[in-house]
């Protein structure tokens, strides 16, 4: 699960920097932007089966990758 | 009977200190005193929406009817079914007297419609973003009194900041345990110190004192000349201290109020680029339009594939955010203009941030370079507020 979610953030962000530094905050460090989120939260649908919607997206819960790991565990 | 506009003259001021005493001694003592808070909010209501503005008054009570007449049936509905045409219904019909006012003065000479009252714009954002997270499934309980609190919540109904249903609730729901919110009281205190100086020291200065002087001096030269790229400048100035000082008086009263309503600017003339520029200035506007259109626009985009690339849908996303912000500014050429000019600087951003990835070693990083990126942004802003300020109409069209 952990490593499914890092390789799409990986992946979206187009950067390993997400699993090296798991604290990263990806949005100050401009990893992570508004279309990058959307494709990230497709591709949770498409590859886990995860439906987040918009509006459960509030980026303070899900700003580092450790953050995320955690959310998408708790919404399995 | 009196009529006072928020936050505008002393005497407001020290009502609200007196008004917000017994809320403020019952929160230190871990009580919410909730009937006195509507009253109080009523009061206040009235003092901006009673005396001449008595019509607006009516306005605003016929809305407040309306949209929570609609948010309860779609709440109702939404329970049982999730048809997606209902749904738009519901939005449509939500935004359809914001929709109302801001056509009317634009087909009838510059009349206002008579539904209008100050801060419906502002009222119908948080009424959608309501509708909206009602589909998602997000809001699961409706209770008519605390979205009517939410509606009436009268320390930003005039102009914001624009709070979310689900943050306000929690909010309004606990109690802040005695050292916060002396925490909070503290930081309230420095915002409205810090909006004297923004709204009546700099914004007076530059809104009343610099910008006609500049205005004129651009107007006897006519045309483009160095005046008219200085009254950009000015009425940034002008216009970031003015709204900054509202916003901290607006979240000041909020957090006395033990609602932690979020900030609308974070040193937004500091902006690295344009994309940075809108993570900090009237940010509770920008966030909301990120997270209702933008990111719900883009979504479905990709979902459906719509357009092969991400690039093209990244863009349309953008113009159509720009040009809904730009129409609900008002249906003039210059608040169109403005959004275009907003959406162009975005793509263009988009697209040096996706060359600068690629050749990553060959393109120099440091202090000097960041500097430069400060001065550029604040200077594509500047023109942008020139656009915004509707001066070029004065000076090319109607002098």
């Amino acid at each position: 699960m952990k490593d499914q979610v890092l390789d799409i953030l990986a992946d979206v962000t187009g950067s390993d920097e997400v699993k090296k530094d798991l604290d990263v905050n990806i949005f100050q460090t401009g990893l992570l932007d508004s279309m990058g989120t959307v494709q990230f939260l497709l591709e949770l649908q498409n590859q886990l089966g995860i439906d987040v919607p918009v509006s459960e997206f509030d980026r303070s819960e899900w700003e580092t990758p450790n953050k995320i790991i955690a959310k998408v565990e708790s919404m399995k | 009977m009196l009529n006072m506009q928020p936050y505008q003259d002393p005497t407001y001021f020290i009502l609200l200190a007196i008004g917000l005493l017994p809320i403020m001694i019952g929160l230190l003592y871990g009580k919410r005193f909730r009937t006195y808070e509507t009253l109080i909010s009523i009061a206040f209501l009235i003092l901006t929406f009673g005396g001449i503005k008595w019509h607006q008054g009516i306005a605003l009570i016929g809305y407040i009817i309306f949209e929570m007449l609609l948010i309860a049936w779609y709440f109702n509905y939404r329970q049982k079914h999730n048809k997606t045409w209902v749904f738009c219904l519901a939005v449509i019909l939500s935004i359809l007297p914001l929709v109302v006012v801001k056509i009317t003065p634009a087909i009838d000479f510059g009349r206002e419609s008579i539904i209008g009252f100050l801060g419906i714009s502002y009222l119908t954002f948080k009424v959608v973003g309501m509708i909206m997270e009602i589909r998602d499934g997000m809001i699961k309980e409706f209770h008519p009194w605390t979205v009517f609190q939410f509606i009436i919540f009268f320390p930003t109904i005039s102009s914001g900041p624009i709070d979310r249903y689900r943050r306000f609730e929690r909010d309004y729901n606990t109690i802040p345990d005695r050292k916060k919110y002396v925490g909070m009281i503290s930081k309230a205190v420095h915002y409205i110190f810090l909006g004297f100086m923004y709204k009546f020291l700099l914004a007076y200065f530059f809104g009343q004192i610099l910008l006609p002087k500049v205005g004129s001096l651009a107007l006897a030269h006519g045309g483009w000349s160095v005046w008219t790229f200085a009254y950009g400048y000015v009425y940034a100035m002008d216009l970031f201290f003015d709204f900054a000082g509202y916003s901290l008086f607006a979240v000041a009263t909020s957090y006395i109020m033990g609602i932690e309503t979020p900030m609308n600017f974070n040193k937004p003339f500091i902006s690295h680029n344009i994309k940075d520029f809108w993570n900090r200035w009237h940010m509770t506007l920008s966030f909301w339009f990120r997270d209702y259109i933008y990111m719900r626009l883009v979504f479905f985009m990709m979902k459906k594939k719509f357009m092969k690339s991400r690039i093209a849908m990244a863009n349309l996303g953008y113009i159509t955010l720009f040009l809904i912000m730009g129409f609900w500014h008002g249906l003039t050429w210059y608040y169109i203009a403005y959004g275009i000019f907003q959406a162009c600087a975005m793509i263009i951003c988009d697209a040096w941030q996706r060359f600068k990835k690629k050749h990553r070693k060959a393109i120099p990083h440091n202090k000097f370079t960041e500097c430069f990126a400060i001065f550029l942004t604040f200077n594509v802003v500047c023109f942008s507020l020139l656009i915004f300020s509707g001066f070029l109409n004065k000076l090319f069209f109607v002098h």
